[in-house]
């Protein structure tokens, strides 16, 4: 059972994976309370053009990714600024475009670029200076969500609140947007692009299941996230499948046990609420 | 509480014009100015330029040209005070969020706290303050979402009261309430109307106007009338505000006959009737709170007797 912990690059994958998987469990909560996740979605596509041309040019994957992504984001909102098309509309024919970019770029240079590692990841053979890059990257993150938390819970909640209140709201967005793609980028390396979106939405998804305080479903989603990417990581060892599969395979059965047997909101619960509501005679009933 | 150098609180605005990137004037040169210690109905059918206005009075919005001063500063000097308080309707919120209602009020001392947000014994005691006054001190630990309708608005009536607002704003506050939770909440704004506060209620419910607002603003596209309810709740005035949105129902006209004398009843199913009298004066629901008014009217009534064509 310890094996995987003798090889250097497993015990690498390992914690790599725990970090990348609490970083962005962490962040979920807010895209998904803010209703973003097709923007993530949208955006761990669209840093696939971004990774070719920085892997090409010898710079790092990281400073591609982020650009590429920002340019996308601001792509999507200077097309829904100037058009009347819906927003999921635009954000579906900028994503595509770029990523579809980036798969043509993959194609062209098969040398130097391999596709399965950018669009399904590859944790197991990260370069050493890929990990500095992702460490700095979920420090920045986590900082920036200790310090910053309660502003962006209300910029969730209530931007007109936060907005009569002086709150820098156009920051507080860009910040979550610029959050959203950080951790897009450093969970490519573990998912890759295609599963990405997954590490940012299912973990806050199962903690909103189970609980009803937002600061709780922060810390939920984060330990879930963490737990699920161990796991994962261990668990691709024994059955030699893709480490992001694994991730979140686990990640989807540990929102399907919440979906079930949620204190609240899960399905067994309502439905003891329902009967108990039923047991109740008219008469009684308030 | 307040210092006593704050000055009297006054919201004037003039000439406010506000129009929007794509060309559409929401309104123009709207002018008004009210005091504190007022409950005043702001109203206007959809689209009048209602829900502009407020975006001015938060700062939103910068008008093209004309200003809203607040006690003679800028919305955006009396909104770092925290001066201006808002009540969101009830479909702008999320009600499945993650927060509680202690949660929720606590976001009204936001401007009063560090970058951190931590929250001190002041704010605790303001927040604990605020769930006392409107009832909802043993409910603070309830997801908002478990809240009854009546419950929802209070909690951000509670938030507003933390927030120490002196300028109260709400959205539409009686749409989706039931009667006894439209007078609970009329009964509360009556109380910070007391302290001094000014309340601005944004409302297309004509009928619940004449029963708690002493002033009111008339708009569409630009001030038309403002000032004592009595004087600007007038049918000709809504007619101007309404256009042919209001629907009527004329008793002079109808099939009421003398003989129903004042045993006709008037029902409707959601909001408040209007209802104006001879000559168009307003009348109220509840003699017993009006009768100054009705013993004065009987008097009018027997002077003016003798002229009559009856």
């Amino acid at each position: 059972m310890l094996e995987p912990f003798s090889y250097d690059y497993m015990l690498t994958a390992l914690w790599v994976s725990t970090l990348i998987g609490a970083v962005c469990g962490l962040l979920s909560g807010f895209i998904t309370l803010k209703g973003w996740s097709l923007m993530g979605d949208a955006l761990s596509h669209a840093v696939v053009p971004g990774v070719a041309l920085a892997y090409l040019a010898g710079l790092p994957f990281a400073l591609g990714a982020f650009t590429s992504g920002l340019l996308a984001a601001a792509a999507m909102s200077f097309v829904k600024l100037k058009t009347p098309v819906r927003e999921d509309a635009v954000i579906g024919v900028v994503f595509t475009a770029f990523f579809a970019l980036g798969i043509l770029l993959i194609s062209l240079f098969p040398a130097q670029l391999d596709l399965k590692s950018i669009i399904f990841g590859n944790i197991l053979a990260i370069a050493p200076g890929d990990v500095v890059q992702l460490v700095a990257i979920s420090a920045v993150c986590v900082v920036v969500l200790a310090l910053q938390w309660r502003d962006l819970l209300l910029f969730s909640f209530d931007p007109n609140q936060a907005r009569t209140l002086g709150l820098p709201v156009r920051r507080l967005h860009l910040t979550l947007l610029l959050l959203l793609s950080a951790t897009t980028v450093a969970a490519l390396q573990a998912v890759g692009a295609i599963l990405v979106v997954a590490m940012l939405i299912t973990p806050g998804a199962t903690a909103y299941l189970l609980t009803d305080r937002f600061g709780r479903m922060l810390l939920l989603g984060s330990a879930i996230g963490a737990v699920t990417a161990f796991a994962g990581a261990y668990a691709s060892y024994f059955l030699d499948g893709a480490t992001g599969g694994c991730i979140v395979v686990l990640q989807t059965l540990g929102f399907f046990l919440a979906f079930l047997f949620g204190p609240k909101h899960g399905l067994l619960a309502a439905g003891r609420a329902r009967r108990r509501r039923c047991l109740i005679p008219p008469a009684l009933a308030p | 509480m307040k210092p006593a150098t704050e000055p009297p609180l006054t919201l004037v605005a003039r000439g406010v014009t506000v129009t929007y990137p794509n060309g559409h004037a929401a309104l123009a040169d709207a002018s008004f100015a009210l005091a504190g210690g007022t409950i005043c109905a702001l109203v206007g059918v959809n689209g009048s330029g209602k829900s502009t206005l407020f975006k001015a009075l938060m700062g939103f919005v910068t008008p093209s040209a004309g200003a809203v001063t607040i006690s003679d500063a800028p919305v955006r000097e009396a909104l770092r005070r925290g001066w201006v308080a808002y009540v969101p309707q009830a479909e702008e919120v999320d009600w499945t969020f993650p927060v509680n209602v202690h949660d929720v009020v606590m976001m009204g001392r936001y401007g009063y706290m560090n970058f951190l947000r931590l929250p001190r014994a002041v704010d605790r005691e303001a927040v604990a303050d605020a769930l006392h006054r409107v009832g909802l001190w043993e409910l603070r630990d309830r997801q908002i979402g478990e809240l009854s309708g009546g419950q929802k608005k209070r909690v951000f009536v509670a938030r507003a009261l933390a927030q120490q607002g002196r300028i109260i704003l709400l959205d539409e506050p009686f749409t989706g309430v039931d009667v006894k939770t439209e007078e609970a909440i009329v009964t509360l704004l009556r109380e910070l109307r007391a302290e001094g506060r000014l309340i601005l209620v944004s409302t297309h419910n004509l009928g619940s106007v004449p029963e708690f607002c002493d002033q009111v603003v008339l708009i569409n596209r630009t001030v038309l009338a403002c000032g004592p309810t009595s004087e600007v709740f007038t049918a000709e005035n809504l007619q101007r505000a309404f256009g042919g949105a209001l629907r009527h129902f004329d008793l002079s006209r109808s099939t009421v006959e003398a003989h129903d004398g004042r045993q006709v009843t008037v029902l409707t199913d959601d909001e408040r009737p209007l209802v104006l009298g001879q000559g168009g004066h307003l009348e109220y629901r509840d003699r017993s709170a009006h009768e100054k008014l009705v013993a004065d009217r009987e008097a009018g009534k027997e002077l003016g007797r003798g002229k009559s064509s009856e």
